[in-house]
């Protein structure tokens, strides 16, 4: 990319050349300027994605009953595990609401950018071997990872700022200044601990990838287990970052000190970081390269082996994770149908639905999750061809008898396979670890079910991604957009009640919400043809065009 | 003879950038070609187009009768190709990447593969991110000369290797040779063109400046002859076909024309030939000869994109 300027850097690196942060200011800059799109790009996807809904309350709430009828929601275990804790039930107002249903959903994707942000600057910048180029100028052994976290807190500073002027900006009843400044510093300050986890997992592994995959699965961790904790309103809530934000309840009690566990959990680990980064070398890993086997086996020598065999990884990694997401809601539908069976009003209104129970609303609403999960593994697949013609991989096996056409297929039968395996997971271990608390037969049933249909939305995505690699091979960011758009459309669809237009342009918004709604077929059919057609145009288009080159 | 590559007026711009400006290359059938040109000047490009990778924007080419970007996959079993800058998949062995492009491109000689790690001394057990430049390098040589391609295509392909291994390559390349293969060699390092190539094509900003084997380019070009006389010499700026003369007391050193050589001799021999070297133009000569504007001007007009 930009990296034509980095021998310059090091060269008046001047006075400081010999201590070990020697030349990090420029580091700085230099990181600034190669991340002029993406940074701003980030800051305004989550200060619109937070300030965006939060504009909407009003007009979804707008009278005390509607509050107290969402408030009621709320409060059950199911419907704390996907917001915070219980304590800010005791006054809704739109601040509370804003801190309670949003605050804990933004900050885990302000966890992937920071990890994604110190992820980028360090360990991917050492596997492609320009860290050397700049390690060779005047540039001291810890500037890399300092320059990168102080990039990092840095964007988080100023995330705060934005996320602070617009919700101060936006006025809402039962917000402060004062409390608008807490609830940007709340995001930032956790968006820095995760930065702190990067720290610490791209010293463990030499890959980049790798680094950003363990990153993201301590800002899932983090996420389930302040989900565990609201739902049973525990402590356990404290032993997770994002825990600590959402203590800190913003408009209500606006209590900062919890920050500080944030901030203290960052500097041990940023302390770790440094400290681990002396025990390897530059480019390696802390667990040293094994060796392999000398020859390939039969399958690797297979177009769809070799695909196979470079996302294996990756497939292991989300399919654990998969099981475990499904398997930490499972526990709760023994809990909801308890806790409902007691207040008639609510059953009254799920009467009304059509005969729906709330273990089948409850099943379609963390089926959304799930598919979410999915998502992100179909597009990190289906773009997986594009990383390899960068990296410059791609350009000798197309020189062989592979077809441009069978290289790209093959990945992307990895995608079109892998992401409903991923979501069927899901559903299955939620069936599982919620068979034994629910005295109902048809859950297994039930479950697979109402994942199995969001299959032919999970090939569309594919299918956007793919044509993106084979038309705008420059632009295939824009499916990682498309993944935040159905994630805020998908999550917050659920919590908000958003008007149609707005989420119409998501795939899983046709889907049929087994089991609450019936089965149809034309939505399914209709996405199935519209993936194909988006892989024909894909594969076509990737035909036709030049591969890049290095 | 027949032509295994032929191309005619080839043309490809990236953005404001004209990498091939016209590019006319003929490489016949069962001879290594060693295809000279400094850094920028459209080598890996024209490479690329022979393999259908990049689609050319004017112009014909033509690689083993077929057209590389419509009958690319047909073709690519019949080409086996080392790229310049090698990149690995860093979780796969070298020996398992060796054996998947081999297969890939319709399968490989077993048994040539082993006996080329060994002469290459290669470790192919060794994961892709832990071999160094060199050694990603002859995983790719390795995969290419093991399998039964007509045609080679290796651009820069010992551009890590050290000097050892280079005879190794070379060795195996005269192997090629022998076998009927044809081989297009890239390059800018002259002497392994010089010791390899039957013909040669130099390539400058995207058009092949000259083209013929070693003997016609030297017929073109200037003998250097040195010598050592009794007496100072005098009178070169007289003779034709004599060129850059310097005389330093005994010493002379001087560059003349072929068809001039017998007259400038018999001038130097009344001044009392004490000692005497010549030699033909080296390669090096060559390409100064058709870059030498360029390194005038500063060097600034090559820097196309490779």
């Amino acid at each position: 990319m930009t990296a034509t300027a980095t021998p310059a850097l090091g060269r008046t690196a001047g006075p400081a050349a010999g201590n070990a942060l020697a030349g990090t200011g420029r580091l700085v800059r230099f990181a600034l300027r190669r991340d002029r799109v993406r940074i701003p790009v980030w800051l305004a996807a989550l200060t619109l994605g937070s300030v965006w809904p939060a504009a909407a309350f009003p007009e979804l709430y707008p009278t005390e009953a509607a509050r107290r009828t969402a408030m009621a929601t709320m409060n059950s275990p199911a419907g704390l595990a996907f917001t915070g804790p219980q304590r800010y039930l005791s006054d809704y107002h739109y601040g509370s609401m804003v801190s309670h249903q949003l605050l804990g959903f933004v900050v885990v994707f302000v966890g992937i950018m920071s990890v994604l942000l110190v992820t980028r600057h360090t360990r991917a910048e050492e596997e492609t071997g320009r860290a050397e180029l700049v390690r060779a100028a005047p540039v001291g052994r810890h500037a890399q990872l300092a320059a990168a976290l102080i990039l990092a807190v840095a964007v988080n500073a100023a995330l705060a700022i934005l996320l602070a002027l617009g919700m101060g900006a936006l006025g809402l009843e039962g917000t402060t200044w004062q409390g608008s400044l807490l609830y940007g510093a709340a995001h930032a300050a956790t968006g820095v601990t995760f930065a702190g986890v990067a720290a610490v997992t791209v010293q463990l592994t030499a890959h980049s990838r790798g680094a950003s995959g363990m990153g993201f699965a301590v800002v899932g961790a983090a996420y389930l287990v302040r989900a565990a904790g609201d739902s049973a309103d525990s402590a356990l809530s404290w032993a997770s970052p994002i825990g600590w934000a959402q203590q800190t309840f913003p408009y209500l009690d606006d209590r900062w000190w919890p920050l500080l566990l944030n901030l203290a959990a960052a500097a041990v680990l940023a302390a770790a970081g440094f400290a681990l980064s002396l025990r390897r070398d530059l480019g390696a890993g802390l667990r040293a390269a094994r060796r392999g086997r000398p020859a390939a086996s039969r399958l690797l020598a297979t177009p769809l082996g070799f695909a196979l065999r470079l996302h294996r990884g990756m497939l292991i990694g989300f399919a654990v994770g998969a099981l475990l997401l499904g398997a930490s809601y499972g526990p709760f539908l023994g809990d909801i149908e308890e806790m409902f069976r007691d207040i008639q009003v609510l059953q009254d209104a799920l009467a009304a639905l059509g005969g729906a129970t709330v273990i089948d609303s409850f099943i379609a609403m963390v089926t959304t999750i799930f598919t979410l999960v999915a998502t992100v593994h179909v597009v990190i697949t289906a773009l997986r061809p594009r990383s390899e013609e960068t990296a410059g991989r791609a350009e000798p096996v197309l020189a062989t008898g592979l077809s441009r056409t069978r290289w790209l297929a093959s990945h992307l039968a990895v995608a079109l396979a892998g992401g409903p395996v991923m979501l069927l997971l899901s559903g299955l271990a939620l069936a599982a670890t919620g068979a034994p608390a629910v005295a109902e037969t048809g859950l297994f049933g039930k479950a697979v079910a109402a994942a199995a249909v969001h299959i032919p939305a999970l090939w569309v995505t594919a299918g956007l991604a793919v044509a993106l690699v084979g038309w705008l091979p420059r632009a295939t960011v824009l499916a990682w957009l498309f993944v935040g758009y159905v994630g805020v459309t998908g999550y917050l669809g659920m919590l908000l009640r958003l008007p149609s237009w707005a989420t119409a342009l998501s795939p899983f918004s046709h889907v049929p919400r087994l089991p609450v709604e019936d089965f149809t077929w034309t939505p399914l059919l209709a996405l199935t043809a519209i993936a194909a057609a988006l892989i024909a145009l894909g594969l076509y288009g990737f035909r036709r065009r030049d591969l890049e080159t290095k | 003879m027949t032509a295994a590559i032929a191309t005619s007026g080839l043309v490809k711009t990236f953005g404001a950038t004209r990498a091939l400006d016209g590019l006319d290359l003929t490489v016949n059938a069962g001879e290594v070609h060693g295809f000279l040109g400094p850094n920028g000047a459209g080598k890996s490009t024209t490479i690329r187009i022979l393999l259908g990778i990049l689609r050319a924007d004017a112009g014909s080419v033509t690689v083993l009768g077929g057209d590389p970007w419509a009958d690319a996959v047909a073709l690519h079993r019949r080409i086996a190709y080392v790229p310049g800058d090698v990149e690995l998949w860093p979780n796969l062995t070298g020996g398992e990447a060796i054996d998947l492009l081999g297969s890939l491109r319709g399968g490989l000689n077993r048994r040539r593969r082993d006996e080329l790690i060994e002469r290459f001394d290669l470790d192919p057990s060794k994961k892709g991110r832990t071999y160094s430049k060199g050694n990603r390098q002859k995983v790719a040589i390795v995969a290419a000369l093991a399998s039964d391609a007509e045609l080679l295509l290796l651009d820069e392909p010992t551009a890590g290797l050290d000097p050892l291994m280079e005879v190794v390559f070379q060795e195996v390349i005269r192997e090629v040779k022998a076998a009927g293969r044809t081989v297009l060699l890239s390059s800018h390092i002259l002497a392994q063109v010089e010791k390899l190539a039957d013909r040669i094509s130099i390539i400058r900003q995207g058009r092949i400046v000259q083209s013929g084997t070693l003997a016609e380019m030297r017929h073109l070009t200037r003998t250097t002859v040195e010598a050592d006389t009794a007496t100072p010499v005098t009178g070169l700026d007289r003779l034709p076909g004599v060129h850059d003369a310097e005389v330093s007391g005994t010493r002379v050193r001087l560059a003349v024309d072929g068809a001039h050589l017998d007259g400038a001799i018999k001038h130097l021999t009344a001044f009392g030939i004490r000692a005497l070297t010549s030699h033909p133009p080296t390669l090096e000569e060559l390409m100064l000869r058709h870059y030498g504007d360029d390194l005038a001007a500063g060097n600034g007009t090559a820097a196309a994109r490779r």
